[in-house]
C-alpha cells in the first residue's frame, strides 16, 4: 500500500473514532441539560402527569441512558438520524437544507478570506516595515480583537441601515426559491465570516514569508541572479504556505462553527441558528446531528491540512517510506 | 599537498575591491572599513580572521549583497573592471551566479528542502541562458556533477536536498557556483560543517576548479590551516579591517602583524613541535571596537600610540602589505611558528595508572540497530584519552554510554573505579554523578539562557554540597577563576558571553561539582581556532593542576597531541586504533587512522 494512502486511512480511522468521543459527549452534556424534551414540548400542561409521562414513553425517554445512545448510534450508522422531538418528522429531511445554506455561506467566505489572507499576507511581508504593512497590520489586530457578532452589526449599521442601505439587514433565505436568486442574502453573513477569520490567516502568512525570505535558501536563490519572481514564486513562498495551512484549516473549521452567532445574528437559516433553536427545545437528535456534522467539519479539515503539508513538504513526503 | 602551479599573482587581476565600507543600517556602524582586496586570475585569495571581523560581509558585498540591517556605505568592487556597486537591478541579476557565484557556508541550509536537486542545478544555467538548448544545459549539468564527483543520473537529479549527506550537499552548491563558468567565486567557509575526509575532498575540488577554469576565487575561513594549501594569497582581517596580506609563504615565515602571528599559533599542530597557544579574549563585534588598533588590547606589542591611530598601509615587499605601528620589530622575530609558539612541553605522563573509568565488550543500539560493537578501553587515573572519529564512528555514543546519558540498550561492564556503573545516569548515586562530569560540543544550547551565571552555577553546588550562601559564593569565584572568567560575569546571562566565555562557563559548571572524570564531547567543535585554542590549554592545565582524568572527544585528530595521554581512533562504532598518543601519530597502523592523518590540515 503507498504510504500516503496508509497514512490517510489511518487518519481517517482516528477521525471516526473522534467523532464517536464527540457524540458521546455531546449525549452526556444533553443529559445533563435541566428539563426534558417532554417538558419543552409539552410547555405548561407538563404539569399533567399522565400526559407528561405518556410522552416521555412516545419518545423513548423511559429507556436506560445507555440503550438510548446506543439506539441513536446505531440509526446514524444506517443513515437514519431520528425524528426531531420538537418537530416531530425525522432530522435528515429538517437538517438538509439548512446544511446546504451554511454549507454555501462558509464555502464563500473561504473563497474570498483564503486568497484575501494569502495575497495580503505574502504582500506585508515583502513590503515589510511600510505604510502598507503597517496599515494591514493595525487593520487585522483590531478585526481580530472583534468578536463577529460585533463585526456583524457594524456591517449592518452600516450597509443596511442608516449609512447606506443598500443590503438586507436579514438574511431569511426562502427554501422554496433557488438560491441564486437571492445571493445577496448572503453577501453581509458572508462578510461577517470573512473578516473574522482572514486576519488570523494573514498574520501567520506574514509571519512564516518573513521567515521564509530571511532563510539561506532564499538569500542563495538572489546571488544566483534569479529574477525576483522566481525568487518569491518558486523559492520563497512554497516554502511559507505550509506552516500557514494548518493554521487556515483550523480556522475554516472554526467557520463551520462559528456561524452558530452569525447565522442567529442575521436570522440565517443554516445550521447554527438551528443548533440555537434546538439546544432551547431539548431536541437531542438535532443536537447530536448537528454536532457531529460540525465535528466531522473540523475532522476533515485537519486531515486535509496535515495531508496538504505532506505533499508540500519533500521531507515529510519522503520520510513516510 | 603542496600548491602544483606557481602563485599567478603576474596574472590580469580580475577582481579589484578599493575602499569599501560596509556599514550597520540605519546606526551607521561601520561593520567592515576601508577594505581593498585584489585577486588575479586563477588565484585563490584566503580572507582569514576570527567570527565577528566582517568577512562574510565582505565575501557577499562582492555580490552586491547585503543581508537585511547592513548596507554598503561606499567603495568599488570590479571584476573586469566593470564597478558591480554602480550596477542597477538588472544587470547585477546577470552577473550573480552568472561571472561571480557564491558557494555558502551551510548548504543543507542553502539549498532550497523543498526543490529537487536537478531543478535548483538547471535554474542556474536556465536564468543565464546558458548555451542554446536545453539539451545543452543538460549536459553542462552532467559534466559538472562529475566534475564534482557526484552522479549526475536522472535519480540522483531527482532527490531533495536532505536525502543527501553534508559532503554531497556541499558538492552540489559547488556545482551550482562553477556552472556559469564564473570569473570570480566566492567561498565562505564552505568547509566548517564538514568531517576532515569530506572537507580533504572539497578542498581538493575547489583547487582543482579554479585552476581548470582559471578563476579568481576569494576563500573565507577562521581557519588558516584550511587555506595554508590552497590559498596562493592571504589576507587576514580583524575588526573590519585588513591588517596584513601577502602571499601564504610571507606570512607563515615572516609575518609583520601581531595578529596574523597569534592566529598561526593558535593552529594544532599535528606533529607536535610547537605548543598550542590560543588568543586571550574574543574579536569585537561592530559598535564595540576600541578606538585606534582594535586589536591593541589583545596584543602583546602595544604601546600608546596603538590606542590612539590605526596605522597607515605599509608595504613590507611588493605585495606584502601591514598595518601595524610595530610591524618592522615584530616582522624582525622571524619565522612565525617557532618565535610564537615555542617548542611543545610534553604532555606528562603521571605515574599512578590506576583505572578510572574501564569499558569491558560494550556493545550499544540505537534503538534496534548495533551502532557500537563490542568496545573495551579505559581511562587511568590522571590521565586524558582522546576519542578520535568521524561523524557516525560512535565516539559521541561511548561518551554517553559512560556518562550515563544513552536512551537506548547497552550490553557490557563499564566500571568507575572497580565498581559497575548503572547505565542511566538517574540510576547512579549522587558521589558518582557528581564524579563524572560532562560537558556539550555546543555551549549556545548547553546553558540555560534564563539563568544568570550564578544561578547556573550555583545549581552542582545546591545539589552535590552543603555550603551556606558566603561558601558557595566563594566557590563560584573560584571555579570561574579557574576557567580565567571574571567573577563581575555573575549578575550577567549566558547570552552576554562570547562563544569562548560560554564554553569556559560550561566548564567551569562542571569544575564546581569537584569531579573525578571529565567527560568533553567536542567541546571546541562549535569556536574559533584561536580560541579553541585557548580552550585546549585550560582543560590541558586544568588537568595538570587538578589530577583529573578527561576523556576527550574530538573529530580532530591535530588536537589530541596538545591535550591527550593516549588515543583511540573510531570508526564504524569499533576502535581500530588505540595508543599512546606519540606512537599512533607517528606510526599509525590502521589504514583508517592514515588516512584521517593525510587528510587533516596542516601548516
Amino acid at each position: 500500500m503507498p504510504p500516503l494512502l496508509k497514512l490517510i486511512l489511518i487518519r481517517i480511522g482516528l477521525g471516526v473514532l473522534t467523532l464517536l468521543l464527540v457524540s458521546v459527549v455531546v449525549f452526556v452534556a444533553t443529559q445533563a441539560l435541566p428539563g426534558d424534551a417532554a417538558k419543552a414540548i409539552l410547555g405548561r400542561e407538563a404539569a399533567n402527569k399522565d400526559r407528561y409521562e405518556a410522552v416521555k414513553e412516545q419518545l423513548g425517554l423511559n429507556k436506560p441512558v445507555l440503550q438510548q445512545y446506543v439506539g441513536w448510534l446505531g440509526g446514524v450508522v444506517t443513515g437514519d438520524l431520528g425524528d426531531s422531538l420538537a418537530q416531530g418528522s425525522p432530522v435528515t429531511g429538517l437538517i438538509g437544507r439548512r446544511v446546504v445554506n451554511s454549507f454555501i455561506l462558509v464555502f464563500v467566505a473561504a473563497l474570498v478570506s483564503v486568497p484575501v489572507s494569502l495575497i495580503l499576507g505574502s504582500i506585508t511581508a515583502l513590503r515589510r516595515d511600510t505604510k502598507f504593512d503597517t496599515g494591514v497590520t493595525v487593520g487585522s489586530l483590531t478585526l481580530a480583537a472583534l468578536p463577529e457578532f460585533v463585526i456583524g452589526i457594524i456591517l449592518i449599521l452600516l450597509f443596511a441601515t442608516q449609512v447606506i442601505k443598500v443590503m438586507p439587514a436579514t438574511s431569511r433565505v426562502d427554501s422554496g426559491l433557488p438560491i441564486l436568486q437571492q445571493l445577496e442574502l448572503f453577501v453581509l453573513p458572508a462578510l461577517t465570516l470573512t473578516l473574522a477569520v482572514a486576519p488570523y490567516i494573514t498574520r501567520i502568512l506574514r509571519a512564516s514569508t518573513i521567515e521564509v525570505l530571511e532563510s539561506e535558501y532564499v538569500m542563495m536563490a538572489r546571488l544566483k541572479g534569479l529574477p525576483e519572481r522566481l525568487v518569491l514564486n518558486r523559492h520563497a513562498l512554497p516554502n511559507a504556505l505550509a506552516p500557514a495551512l494548518q493554521v487556515t484549516a483550523l480556522n475554516l473549521a472554526w467557520l463551520a462553527g462559528g456561524v452558530v452567532v452569525v447565522e442567529y445574528l442575521f436570522a440565517f437559516p443554516g445550521i447554527g441558528s438551528l443548533l440555537v433553536d434546538s439546544v432551547a427545545n431539548r431536541d437531542m437528535p438535532m443536537v447530536q446531528a448537528i454536532t457531529l456534522i460540525i465535528a466531522a467539519v473540523y475532522v476533515v479539515a485537519n486531515l486535509t491540512a496535515d495531508i496538504l503539508t505532506i505533499l508540500v513538504s519533500p521531507r515529510l513526503r519522503t520520510g513516510l517510506r | 599537498m603542496a600548491p602544483d602551479a606557481a602563485p599567478t599573482r603576474e596574472g590580469e587581476a580580475v577582481l579589484k575591491v578599493e575602499g569599501l565600507r560596509i556599514v550597520l543600517d540605519p546606526s551607521g556602524i561601520d561593520i567592515d572599513d576601508d577594505v581593498s582586496l585584489v585577486i588575479h586570475r586563477g588565484e585563490v585569495l584566503g580572507l582569514v580572521g576570527e567570527s565577528a571581523s566582517g568577512k562574510t560581509t565582505v565575501g557577499t558585498s562582492l555580490l552586491d549583497y547585503q543581508r537585511r540591517g547592513a548596507k554598503i556605505a561606499e567603495g568599488r568592487v570590479q571584476i573586469d573592471g566593470q564597478d558591480v556597486l554602480a550596477m542597477d537591478q538588472r544587470a547585477l541579476r546577470g552577473i550573480r551566479g552568472g561571472r561571480i557565484s557564491y558557494v555558502p557556508q551551510d548548504s543543507s541550509a542553502a539549498l532550497n528542502p523543498a526543490l529537487r536537486i536537478g531543478t535548483q542545478l538547471l535554474e542556474i544555467l536556465e536564468v543565464h541562458g546558458f548555451g542554446s538548448s536545453q539539451q545543452d544545459r543538460e549536459e553542462r549539468l552532467a559534466q559538472m556533477m562529475g566534475e564534482v564527483l557526484l552522479p549526475s543520473d536522472k535519480q540522483f537529479l531527482r532527490r531533495y536536498p536532505h536525502q543527501l549527506s553534508g559532503g554531497q550537499q556541499q558538492r552540489v552548491a559547488i556545482a551550482m557556483a562553477f556552472a556559469n563558468r564564473p570569473k570570480v567565486i566566492v567561498l565562505d567557509e564552505p568547509t566548517t560543517a564538514l568531517d576532515v575526509t569530506t572537507q580533504a575532498h572539497v578542498l581538493d575540488t575547489v583547487r582543482d576548479l579554479t585552476r581548470s577554469y582559471g578563476v579568481a576565487a576569494l576563500y573565507i575561513t577562521h581557519d588558516l590551516a584550511v587555506v595554508s594549501n590552497l590559498a596562493d594569497r592571504i589576507a587576514v582581517m580583524y575588526a573590519g579591517k585588513v591588517v596584513e596580506v601577502g602571499t601564504r609563504d610571507e606570512l607563515f615565515d615572516e609575518g609583520h602583524h601581531p595578529y596574523t602571528r597569534k592566529l598561526l599559533a593558535s593552529i594544532p599542530d599535528i606533529t607536535g613541535q610547537r605548543a598550542l597557544r590560543g588568543i586571550p579574549g574574543w574579536a569585537p563585534r561592530p559598535g564595540q571596537r576600541p578606538p585606534g588598533c582594535a586589536f591593541a588590547p589583545r596584543c602583546d606589542w602595544a604601546v600608546d600610540k596603538c590606542g590612539e591611530a590605526f596605522p597607515p598601509v605599509e608595504t613590507v615587499s611588493p605585495g606584502h602589505e601591514v598595518r601595524c605601528w610595530r610591524q618592522q620589530e615584530v616582522g624582525a622575530r622571524g619565522s612565525v611558528l617557532q618565535a610564537e609558539a615555542g617548542e611543545r612541553e610534553a604532555v606528562l605522563m603521571p605515574e599512578d595508572d590506576e583505572q578510572v573509568i574501564s569499558v569491558r565488550n560494550v556493545t550499544a543500539f540505537y534503538q534496534h540497530k548495533e551502532t557500537l560493537h563490542g568496545i573495551t578501553t579505559s581511562v587511568a587515573q590522571g590521565h586524558c584519552l582522546s576519542l578520535v572519529g568521524e561523524s557516525g564512528s560512535g565516539k559521541t555514543t561511548l561518551a554517553r554510554c559512560i556518562a550515563g546519558l544513552h536512551p537506548h540498550k547497552i550490553v557490557g561492564d563499564i566500571e568507575f573505579e572497580g565498581k559497575p556503573l548503572a547505565r542511566d545516569a538517574r540510576d547512579r548515586s549522587r558521589s558518582i554523578r557528581q564524579a563524572i562530569q560532562y560537558i556539550f560540543q555546543s555551549p549556545y544550547s548547553s546553558l540555560n539562557p534564563r539563568k544568570t551565571i550564578a544561578q547556573i552555577l550555583s545549581q552542582p553546588l545546591k545539589v552535590f554540597f552543603d555550603l551556606s550562601r558566603d561558601e558557595m559564593e566563594d566557590r563560584m569565584v573560584k571555579v570561574l577563576e579557574q576557567v580565567a572568567l571574571d567573577s563581575s560575569l555573575l549578575s550577567r546571562y549566558p547570552d552576554q558571553l562570547s562563544g569562548g566565555e560560554r564554553q569556559r562557563l560550561a566548564i567551569a559548571r562542571s569544575l564546581a561539582a569537584e569531579p573525578t572524570v571529565l567527560i568533553c564531547d567536542e567541546v571546541t567543535s562549535w569556536l574559533d581556532v584561536s580560541v579553541q585554542a585557548a580552550i585546549i590549554e585550560l582543560l590541558a592545565q586544568l588537568q595538570r593542576d587538578m589530577g583529573l582524568s578527561m576523556l576527550f572527544v574530538t573529530h580532530n585528530l591535530a588536537l589530541v597531541r596538545s591535550i591527550s595521554q593516549e588515543v583511540a581512533v573510531m570508526n564504524d562504532g569499533r576502535i581500530v586504533e588505540y595508543g599512546l598518543v606519540d606512537a599512533v601519530l607517528e606510526d599509525p597502523q590502521a589504514d583508517y587512522t592514515k588516512k584521517l592523518l593525510s587528510d587533516t590540515p596542516t601548516v
